[in-house]
């Protein structure tokens, strides 16, 4: 396993990127650590597989430089850089049987039979396949394929990393929940560092120690789920996580009060940045709705199971707050904010609040 | 896909039945007529029974056609195959070279038959052809009127220069539907050229694959007009294959009844072989 | 300067020390891990040599072709004197004598008749046959199959003597109409069978949607599904004028002179004052530009269309 660093990765598919948005990845200069989960979360466009092919060497990247444990291996081929990656798509050898599968890579790179032997059989078990091993590949159903793909990386003990490209896309609901929590335990006896990208929040969170959220080619976030959750560093990471997204309005800074038309709301400590272009950020979990505070009007209740989703409209904007099962919505209904949660954004990007 | 049990599809079938048995099935009964009689001219016939057959089976010039036939198609097959599978696997994936090689690869497959033949007839003469005249410059005794084993090179080179396209650019359909992740996972695993080729590509071709060997078996088994422009199944016999001897028994000689039988006995032949491959591309698709 | 040296220096240390344990680590009692790595640097790189091949075997069948373009525009003395790689004094006669004769452009215009004649009646009579055979089961549907097949697969040397009598009876001899249901023979079980490879990729799904909507069968398969498999029409239609196009053996044995094809009359070259090689190029020439033309403009289907759709 390895820790892996980018060094100021660009990646253009054109041949003469001029401007930025030329560029499917922009820049990004970051590590992961040995031994880390991390996912690669963002919609879809944003760079997140082009960053994924370029660690594995699918893809040289147009500038910047590539580590494996301080080892520059920008210019290596995929071959050499000794990686393994789980596809969208199932990957089998469709004519080999399961354990021919799995021994596929050790064969290439001339290991003896004795040990192929001994890692395939230890694979087989590790991915619960051991008793069809002799079975042809070609049968078997999408989450047995997509674990023999998972199977031929794992074989190799000396692998600097697992990628996965959105792994469980043709697998069936509760067949995800089994093969994620597989993959989490796998994680945890032997440590392997992992980077799996995915465009589905819950599969982020749940899967990965830090999740890196991308957006039209740059990151714009690296965090722990809490983190990304209480203080998304980007309006943007506020929508794409959380459900409903995080309530993003326009305001008036002038010290510690923030004006939100008529109403003014008091911050927790006086921000970095002044002026008019400041947006105020609350997810909906912090919007407490009671009989006191901002008057709104209520234009939808969604009952979703565990909580209720209010949908109304405060100063003319539309805002999201969620309310318990039993909760109800008051007759003359007032919101507050919790000081807690409320974000300030400048330009997008979130500025800090002094005490 | 799950089909529904429905006769009245018949009736969208009829039209095909109806033209298929219009220009197969009556003319086919006409040569079964044929091979069971005998006749002095005019229009009288004499019942034969299965005497044309016996006569074909027992007939050095039919089995020594059909041997030339069978050497003939295997060549053809041990060279074609091979080649067209090692042209596709270094055919462009992508941008201008796709469309270029394509068209001119497809154009020997549009030239009539004839027009083959005449190309090649001209272009191996020694006199005013480029390829026997540069083999003459160079010294070779290369002359496909008369010597038997030249006619052969000419008529294989000719069938290899017009057929092996066909091979390829099945060989290349087979390939282009391969999705990319797999070479990207072969990457991964370290495999090398060949094992890409036997583990990945081959499986995926092997249905074109079957096509190809059966069109180019079948085609080159039934071969007539380019070896008959060329060599005019000379010098001798040396190139007259089953086709060719069939036409000129019947057209040349009329002998009506021996060519009939004659067909009878090819027919059945091909047949066989296309039952055979039909079952054998049935299970295929039954087993996947 | 000398402190940012130093820190370079002890980065670099820091490298050695972390990648030690990675070097010791061999790949399981397998090759030494520099053999390994050489052998893993030649798998990486891609061959630049890939388009030799493709190439090669281009110019190999162009060659034949671009030496009977030089002849048709050579005279017959220039083609059976001095050896020439190209035209010395290139002339147009051949194809004048070609566009001015009726004899010969006629046999063009014959060819072109009984080849779309052809083509329009087996993509007519396949389309239904195709459609019935990729949704539905019935009696005998395997059987009709393969004996639809096997007529793909019939000698057309078996067929040219009975063809001959079978249309004289007919009193069909020597008309285009002959020629085309001739060749139907082998080009309507292979529009049968690419048409069906084709629909069998359409869902049935549409069709059963299409009928809920109210459509009638005519009115859906006209509106809705033609356009749907219209790569696929393409292909047959590509399939069966390319085979109608290139057969002769049958073509010749049912037409005398009012329908006979061009490439039939190639034959007449050979006179008694001799061949007329200059002429005989410029024929096979012309015989070239229609399958080219059609190529190249089911350029984008051809890879699939080979499979017969069933890739």
């Amino acid at each position: 396993m390895a820790r892996i660093d980018l060094n100021h990765i660009r990646h253009a598919y054109g041949a003469n990127p001029k401007s930025d948005k030329d560029y499917a990845l922009r820049e990004v200069h970051h590590s992961f650590d040995d031994g880390g989960a991390y996912a690669l979360l963002g919609p879809s466009g944003c760079g997140k597989t082009t960053l994924l092919n370029i660690i594995s060497g699918l893809l040289h990247a147009s500038h910047g430089q590539l580590l494996f444990d301080g080892k520059d291996v920008t210019r290596l081929s995929t071959q050499e850089r000794n990686i393994a990656q789980v596809f969208q798509f199932p990957v089998i050898y469709d004519t080999m049987t399961v354990y021919d599968n799995l021994a596929f890579p050790l064969r290439n790179r001339g290991v003896a039979e004795a040990d192929v032997d001994r890692k395939v059989r230890e694979t087989l078990e590790m991915i619960d396949l051991a008793s069809w091993a002799k079975r042809k590949a070609r049968g078997l159903t999408a989450d047995q394929k997509q674990k023999i793909s998972l199977g031929r990386g794992l074989v190799r003990s000396d692998v600097n990393a697992i990628l996965f490209d959105e792994p469980l896309t043709v697998i069936d609901p509760h067949m995800k929940w089994v093969l994620r929590s597989q993959l989490k335990q796998l994680h945890r006896r032997f440590g392997y560092t992992m980077i799996y990208v995915t465009h589905d929040q819950t599969e982020a969170l749940t899967f990965a120690e830090k999740v890196v959220v991308m957006y039209d080619g740059e990151i714009v976030q690296i965090g722990t789920p809490a983190e990304l959750f209480e203080r998304p560093k980007h309006t943007f990471v506020g929508y794409f996580i959380g459900s409903p997204g995080m309530n993003v309005m326009p305001v008036a800074v002038d010290g510690r009060r923030a004006r939100l038309g008529e109403q003014v709301i008091d911050l927790p400590g006086a921000p970095k940045a002044e002026g008019n272009g400041i947006e105020l950020g609350i997810r909906p979990e912090y919007v407490r709705l009671g009989a006191k505070g901002m008057p709104v009007t209520v234009r939808k209740v969604e009952d979703i199971g565990r909580h209720k989703v209010v949908r109304a409209s405060l100063e003319g904007r539309e805002i999201a707050a969620i309310l318990g099962e039993d909760d109800n919505v008051p007759a003359d209904p007032h919101v507050t904010f919790d000081p807690a949660g409320i974000n300030l954004y400048d330009k997008s990007w979130r500025v800090e609040m002094g005490a | 896909m799950e089909k529904t049990w429905n006769n009245k599809a018949w009736f969208m079938v009829l039209p095909v039945l109806v033209l298929v048995a219009f220009s197969a099935v009556i003319p086919l009964m006409t040569v079964v007529n044929y091979s069971v009689q005998d006749t002095f001219g005019g229009n009288q016939f004499f019942w034969a029974g299965a005497e044309w057959f016996e006569e074909m089976l027992h007939s050095d010039r039919f089995w020594a056609a059909m041997g030339r036939n069978l050497i003939f198609s295997a060549i053809i097959l041990s060279i074609q195959i091979p080649l067209g599978i090692f042209i596709a696997l270094n055919m462009p994936r992508k941008g201008w070279g796709v469309p270029v090689c394509l068209v001119l690869m497809a154009l020997p497959l549009l030239i009539p038959w004839n027009v083959v033949g005449t190309i090649w007839q001209v272009f191996g003469r020694i006199d005013i052809g480029l390829l026997g005249y540069t083999l003459h410059a160079l010294g070779f005794d290369y002359n496909y009127v008369n010597d038997p084993f030249d006619a052969w090179v000419t008529v294989i080179v000719m069938d290899v220069w017009h057929w092996t396209s066909l091979v390829v650019l099945l060989c290349y359909a087979g390939l282009v539907s391969i999705p990319d992740a797999f070479y990207q996972a072969a990457k991964i695993d370290g495999a090398s050229r060949w094992a890409v080729f036997r583990y990945i590509q081959l499986p995926k071709m092997q249905r074109v694959l079957l096509i190809a060997v059966l069109l180019r078996f079948m085609d080159s088994f039934m071969i007539y007009t380019e070896p008959f422009v060329v060599t005019g199944g000379g010098p001798g016999n040396s190139t007259t294959f089953l086709s060719i001897d069939l036409v000129k028994m019947a057209v040349g000689q009329f002998d009506l009844g021996p060519a009939a039988a004659m067909s009878i006995i090819y027919f059945l032949i091909v047949l066989l072989l296309s039952w055979v491959f039909y079952t054998v591309m049935t299970n295929y698709d039954v087993e996947k | 300067m000398a402190g940012t040296r130093d820190a370079v220096v002890n980065a670099d240390k820091d490298q050695m020390m972390r990648n030690a344990p990675a070097a010791e680590r061999t790949a399981h009692g397998g090759l030494a891990d520099a053999a390994l790595a050489r052998r893993m640097r030649r798998r990486g790189e891609e061959s630049r040599f890939w388009w030799v091949v493709p190439t090669i075997y281009i110019i190999f069948l162009m060659l034949p072709i671009y030496w009977l373009i030089n002849m048709s525009f050579k005279s017959n003395q220039e083609i059976l004197g001095a050896f020439s790689l190209w035209p010395q004094n290139p002339t147009l006669r051949n194809y004048s004598v070609i566009f001015t004769d009726p004899s010969w452009y006629k046999g063009y215009i014959n060819s072109i008749i009984y080849v779309v004649m052809n083509t329009v009646i087996s993509i007519s009579v396949a389309l239904p046959a195709a459609y019935a055979f990729s949704r539905y089961r019935f009696l005998g549907d395997k059987h009709l199959f393969f004996w639809l097949l096997t007529n793909r697969m019939a000698p057309p040397a078996v067929f040219a003597l009975p063809f001959f009598q079978l249309y004289s009876a007919f009193g069909l001899i020597d008309t285009h109409i002959a020629v085309a249901l001739a060749h139907c023979l082998f080009n309507v079980p292979l529009a049968v069978w690419i048409l069906e490879g084709f629909m069998s990729g359409v869902p049935k799904e549409i069709d059963e949607t299409a009928y809920i909507d109210g459509y009638s069968f005519p009115r859906f398969f006209v509106k809705i599904f033609v356009p749907l498999i219209a790569s696929g029409i393409g292909v047959a239609a590509f399939f069966t004028f390319m085979f109608s196009w290139v057969e002769l053996l049958i073509a010749r044995t049912l037409t005398t002179t009012d329908a006979k094809p061009i490439a039939a009359i190639m034959t007449r070259t050979v006179s008694a004052s001799g061949m007329d090689w200059g002429v005989l190029a410029a024929a096979g020439v012309l015989t070239i530009i229609p399958g080219a033309l059609v190529i190249w403009f089911v350029r984008n289907y051809i890879a699939k269309g080979f499979a017969l759709g069933r890739v």
